[in-house]
């Protein structure tokens, strides 16, 4: 495993520009998710780090040597993409063996038995090495096709939306599977998502792109709690958090300059109406099991909020709401911290 | 609008029984949403009330009337499918009336109806667009009008958000509810998708394997789910289950598993003895430092305010949901304990939920 970097990289594709002067570190031991919608430029930097695309300008550099220029092949790294494309005519043990049997490799039958029979441990296909590839479930698949990966210990794991093809239980198991794996290898691995739930259970920092830009690197809570600004803020937390403009409820705490208010569920209180302005309609009350999400609307305005799954609420209640240390965003779209004045 | 019962419904196809002998009643005005994975049979029962399908056994009664060998173009029920199938060469308008015209209805109620119908899903403003440029969700309510306008006595849906992207789906939920609200129609809505059943039902009921394993509310179902598959086909995640051999007596509130202790709500049913499962919803999971029940830290996935924690104990994992500021460390050994008037208990061999404690709703 080794750090990577990314020092101002930008890749063109006629006159879009893919990826805009990317800085990113990514240091030995860390999984770093680029989080961002289709275009956002993930993809494409995940290439240009394998050495798929070369870069307009910047570097690419991989265990502090400079590999811009440098072909795939002896850059050391391991692609997992997101349709996993197995040897249908080979076992299971065949296919994990495959990358260990190169010629430029030159491993001993003993080794590779040995990487594979690890491998598969750890993924839990003990039981599958003798199966031929094609006898396999959707989540076994993808489990072999990362086995693929793993069996190597190149310098970087490069993952594209590895479990996207999956349905959303196996995927959650294997979200977790894949973060065990990662802290018990202590493997190095940049992952491309735009699923936010993969990001903030796996990352050790998640980088936010927009228009092949970073727009913020950090730790899960550091971006949801501080998102840079409105599009961070967006892109993270289910449901959606609540954006409304600053004057249409009470917001005592607002630092000046503030133009639009981001709630997310857990920041609005919601009580009986008491007579003031900041009167709601219940429109939808969405159970979830654990909790409810109210559906209100506030003078034209749609809101989300969290409610006990046993309390009283109904659609067509009228409701009072109140804001609980919300963010606060400019007209530029920054975030501005309370008592921070605006520049 | 109408009441909806089926009788001892079965299909058989070939030796294949695809519904095996269900009853229940669709009381008029109310969002049921059959629920189940998929071969579960509620695709075929759904054809059975729509008139698709004939039963192999068993009666369906529309408000009353027994309509089980109707023609389906008799039952004045309107059927919306997963691929919303539109007349490309036709405009919005002329879309919506298809179903009036094909009736022969007189051409000022159509134009009544049809502006209606708009109102009532705001696309006021598309009528006169053709419908190939529209947006997916556009084209959705446009195949929902078509339904609407004929104002039958129930709509049967079949999946109809399954092509849309997850989050438009969540939208398309609240829309589907909220038209509810306005128009109360008999509406029997089938899914794979347990948070769609859980946003709009008033009622669920959930297959598997032909049959229906409970039918209640969502806040009932999740909070006493009557087996062990509705408890893990319900839930992000899932219940968690904890197996064990042992036994508990009628009025008895505490079971053994392994060396461990655990305070349960009280048996009101007959003692029972063997392979039994206690299960635990993530919210009702919590860490004790004393708690007598050990497990090993998995994994700690941050979700905002909240974290779920994944446990590996000697008799399976249990997923808690706790406050993102707790910090857990992986590998770490941790006491779990619970919100023991929550816990569930079941039988492991039949699956079936057993009777326990006062409980909520």
């Amino acid at each position: 495993m080794a750090d990577v970097r990314l020092d101002g990289v930008t890749k063109r594709f006629r006159d879009v520009e893919a990826v805009a002067a990317l800085a990113l570190d990514i240091p030995d031991g860390e999984l770093v998710v680029l989080l961002g919608p289709t275009g956002a430029g993930k993809t494409t930097t995940l290439r240009l780090v394998a050495g798929l695309e070369r870069p307009d300008a910047g570097r690419v550099i991989i265990g502090g040597e400079d590999v811009t220029a440098e072909p795939p092949a002896v850059r050391d790294v391991a692609f997992v993409f997101q349709q996993y494309s197995l040897y249908p005519h080979l076992t299971v043990f065949d296919n994990l063996a495959f990358p260990l049997r190169s010629p430029a490799r030159r491993m001993s039958d003993d080794e590779v038995r040995k990487r594979v029979r690890d491998v598969a441990a750890l993924l839990h296909i003990e039981g599958k090495l003798g199966n031929k590839a094609t006898r396999l479930s959707g989540g076994e698949m993808q489990r072999v096709a990362i086995g693929r990966a793993l069996v190597r210990a190149p310098s970087i794991y490069l993952m594209d939306e590895p479990l996207s093809s999956l349905d959303a239980k196996l995927r959650s198991e294997l979200r977790l599977e894949l973060k065990r794996i990662q802290v018990e290898l202590g493997a190095t691995i940049l992952y491309v998502t735009h699923d936010q739930i993969e990001a903030m259970t796996m990352a050790s920092r998640i980088g936010v792109l927009s228009e092949g830009r970073l727009v913020q690197i950090g730790t899960p809570r550091e971006v949801y709690e501080r998102p840079q600004n409105l599009y961070v803020a967006m892109h993270l937390g289910t449901p959606a958090i609540n954006l409304i403009p600053a004057d249409l409820l009470p917001a005592p705490g607002a630092p000046a300059g503030t133009r639009t208010i981001g709630a997310r569920t857990e920041q609005l209180r919601i009580a009986p109406p008491n007579g003031a302005a900041d009167r709601g309609l219940l429109k939808w009350v969405e159970h979830l099991g654990d909790q409810n999400h109210l559906h209100l609307e506030i003078k034209g305005h749609n809101l989300t909020t969290l409610a006990d799954p046993h309390s009283p609420w109904k659609a067509g209640d009228a409701v009072s709401v109140e804001l609980v240390d919300p963010l606060y965003f400019d007209a530029t779209g920054a975030r501005v911290e309370r008592g921070e004045a605006v520049r | 609008m109408a009441q909806i019962r089926v009788e001892n419904l079965r299909k058989q196809f070939g030796n294949f029984t695809a519904v095996k002998g269900s009853s229940f009643t669709i009381e008029d005005g109310s969002f049921f949403v059959m629920l189940g994975p998929s071969g579960c049979g509620k695709t075929t029962t759904l054809r059975m009330i729509a008139g698709l399908e004939l039963p192999s056994e068993g009666r369906i009664l529309l408000d009353g009337e027994d309509v089980t060998f109707l023609r389906a173009s008799r039952r004045d029920i309107a059927f919306v499918f997963q691929m919303f199938a539109l007349y490309p060469h036709l405009n919005v308008r002329r879309n919506i009336a298809y179903p009036l015209r094909c009736q022969g209805v007189p051409r000022a109620e159509i134009k009544q109806r049809i502006e209606e119908t708009a109102r009532l899903l705001q696309i006021e403003h598309l009528l006169d667009r053709g419908v190939s440029g529209l947006s997916g969700g556009d084209r959705q309510r446009v195949a929902l009008g078509r339904a609407i306008v004929r104002r039958p006595k129930a709509f049967l849906m079949d999946e109809p958000l399954g092509a849309l992207d997850s989050e438009f789906r969540r939208v398309m939920c609240g829309e589907l509810r909220q038209l509810h609200e306005r128009i109360s129609a008999t509406t029997v809505y089938v899914t794979h998708d347990q948070l769609e059943a859980m946003a709009m039902a008033d009622q669920i009921a959930v297959m598997n394997h032909g049959v229906v394993e409970q039918i209640a509310t969502p806040q009932q179902i999740y909070d006493a789910p009557a087996s062990m598959f509705v408890a893990d086909f319900i839930g992000s995640p899932p219940m968690s289950f904890l197996q064990f051999d042992g036994a508990v007596r009628q009025g008895e509130h505490r079971v053994r598993i392994g060396e461990a202790v655990v305070e349960v709500p009280t048996l009101r049913e007959e003692g029972i003895q063997g392979a039994l499962a206690l299960g635990a919803r993530p919210e009702h999971v919590l860490l004790a430092s004393d708690g007598a029940l050990r497990g090993r830290v998995l994994g700690a996935e941050y979700l905002g305010t909240t974290q779920i924690v994944t446990l590996q104990t000697q008799h399976g994992q249990v997923k808690a949901r706790l406050a993102s500021t707790k910090s857990v460390s992986l590998g770490d050994n941790v006491g779990i304990g619970f919100r023991t008037e929550r816990l569930a208990l079941f039988d492991a061999a039949s699956g079936r939920a057993l009777n326990v404690g006062a409980r909520h709703g």
